[in-house]
């Protein structure tokens, strides 16, 4: 018996090997070398031999970074809540009333099985200057001018990226929506609960694993997006993606990229895991 | 009454994912270079167009390789990760999960970047095996859910009972955890194709001069003139992927319904 287990202990590390090879290579050697990578300086197109701290003094110590910093996570938390705050009520609906939940998700999730980019791009012909909402307001004479306040600001940039991210939302709420024993509702009601009280006490926090995941998988890649700012963020709307992509790019600063991405990964790991902690916290003080 | 306003929200909802999305049919039908209402007239040139471009029939053939690379890679990764971790109690289990999963709690810009770091560092070309790693990282862990996901409800004794009657590791695996795995390998295919099919942000830092199509399509959206061609190449991409998607379904459900030992 213990041979046989430690047989079944050995092929199951064999078979979890060569995973952990592939990510090891692509992932822990590569943040690895960004790390070395961002304890350097750019000297004309080389790197320099030293060792220095000089770009994390630049970015930590560099007001207009700092800003930087603040208006991308102030945007995909903004995005993060209004794409979940949108996203849950229809995850309901699917999850407890929709007669036909099968068409109704295969219904939400085609909108996105076409290019992300043309997702993004899409919304700039709807806020645009001759865009779907100027156009429909100006043939219906509630506006003489078009508006240009819809477009190319971080405004636009939610609205866009809450578009692009909705299944990111739907899917995970519904799926946690889906898992509750419907019996503890109905024990909830036999005992007196209002709907509202039920659902402020049973289904809210029941679904909040779902919740917290659509947030962390909305959250952590819209702060890397640099494409929807550049297309539809104007210069009010750039991301910190944006002048990490520029030290990549052209004239480029590869030490500083690697102290910016290392400082944005670190930074939005620290709120993600706050985040988490706190939303299990009230989810427990709510039972 | 609460239902009605719940009814009418999920309505709207759903005018809110599509709107942006027609989109794309509408201006690849109309006849003007100006993505601007009002609409003046049908066409198809923008498809005609499309036929014989070739940068972008090239930028296709390119994403369709590593989209189908990065699929069957990661996919194949991610059964015998899920496997490993579903069916033999491992020390360290939970640490190696977490390992694998990381790239969801990182930006894909980061991903892109380390990777560029060490392709420079190593001498390696930017190139499409480049981009094929760069997707598994984002990949592996989508297919690992949607099979661990698969593995739990899956009876351990059915592969212990093929090996007590005498069928070796290949065999069993064939026979009998193959096709109970099926709609899970289906699933995990489909999310991944897709997921590399569409990823732009890492493919953009390692790709190098041979563009998948995002890097195409992002290279487009700068010359206004040759916005309807690219609004009629994501029209395809839609109505493909729709295709794609019901084939999957269909798939999916022959699979369920097929009796497991006869397969």
């Amino acid at each position: 018996m213990t041979v046989d287990r430690g047989r079944n202990l050995g092929r199951g590390y064999r078979l979890l090997a060569p995973t952990l090879a592939v990510m090891g290579l692509g992932l822990a050697a590569p943040l690895l070398l960004m790390a070395v990578t961002s304890l350097k300086s750019q000297n004309g197109i080389s790197l320099t031999e030293g060792w220095t701290l000089a770009q994390y003094g630049a970015v930590l110590g560099r007001a207009s970074y700092r800003s930087l910093f603040l208006r991308s996570v102030l945007i995909s938390g903004a995005v993060t809540i209004v794409t979940v705050g949108l996203a849950y009520p229809i995850a309901y609906y699917v999850a407890f009333h929709a007669r036909h939940k099968f068409i109704w998700l295969v219904a939400l999730t085609i909108p996105f099985w076409t290019s992300y980019l043309l997702r993004v791009f899409a919304w700039k012909i709807i806020l645009g200057f001759n865009g779907v909402i100027n156009s429909a307001l100006m043939r219906l004479h509630l506006i003489g001018q078009p508006l240009e306040f819809l477009l190319y600001n971080p405004f636009a940039v939610v609205v866009t990226l809450a578009h692009a991210w909705a299944a990111f939302a739907i899917l995970p709420i519904y799926v946690s929506l889906e898992k509750i024993d419907r019996s503890l509702l109905e024990a909830a009601g036999d005992l007196g609960d209002s709907r509202l009280r039920r659902f402020l006490r049973v289904t809210l926090p029941l679904s909040m694993p779902g919740v917290i995941g659509a947030a962390i998988l909305i959250f952590v890649p819209t702060t890397g997006d640099f494409v929807t700012p550049q297309l539809v963020g104007g210069t009010k709307g750039i991301m910190i993606a944006n002048l990490i992509e520029a030290q990549f790019n052209g004239v480029g600063n590869w030490p500083l990229g690697a102290a910016l991405s290392l400082v944005s990964m670190a930074l939005v790991g620290v709120l993600a895991g706050l985040f988490v902690a706190s939303a299990r916290a009230a989810t427990r003080a709510a039972r | 009454m609460k239902h009605r306003a719940l009814s009418i929200y999920a309505f709207a909802y759903l005018a809110f994912l599509y709107v942006p999305v027609l989109v794309l049919p509408v201006f690849s039908f109309n006849n003007s270079e100006f993505i601007a209402f009002p609409l003046s007239g049908f066409t198809t040139r923008w498809y005609a167009g499309l036929a014989d471009d070739s940068a972008m029939l090239h930028a296709l053939a390119n994403s369709l390789k590593v989209a189908t690379v990065t699929a069957l890679l990661s996919t194949m990764l991610g059964l015998s990760a899920a496997k490993a971790v579903t069916h033999n109690r491992l020390k360290g289990a939970g640490a190696a999960l977490g390992f694998i999963s990381l790239p969801l709690f990182i930006p894909d810009i980061v991903l892109g970047i380390s990777l560029l770091l060490l392709l420079g560092a190593t001498g390696l070309p930017l190139s499409l095996a480049a981009v094929v790693l760069g997707h598994l990282l984002v990949c592996v862990p989508f297919a690992l859910t949607v099979l661990i996901a698969r593995f739990e409800g899956f009876d351990r004794n059915l592969e212990e009972a093929s090996t007590d009657l005498g069928e070796n590791g290949w065999m069993t695996f064939w026979r009998v955890t193959f096709p109970l795995m099926l709609p899970g390998i289906v699933a995990s295919l489909l999310l991944t194709f897709i997921t590399s099919f569409d990823e732009f942000l890492i493919a953009y830092f390692l790709s190098g001069t041979e563009a998948t199509l995002p890097i195409y399509i992002w290279g487009q959206l700068r010359f206004p003139e040759r916005l309807p061609m690219v609004l009629a190449l994501g029209a395809l991409i839609l109505t493909a992927s729709v295709g794609l998607v019901i084939l999957a379904e269909y798939l999916r459900n022959l699979g369920a319904k097929k009796p497991m030992v006869g397969a």
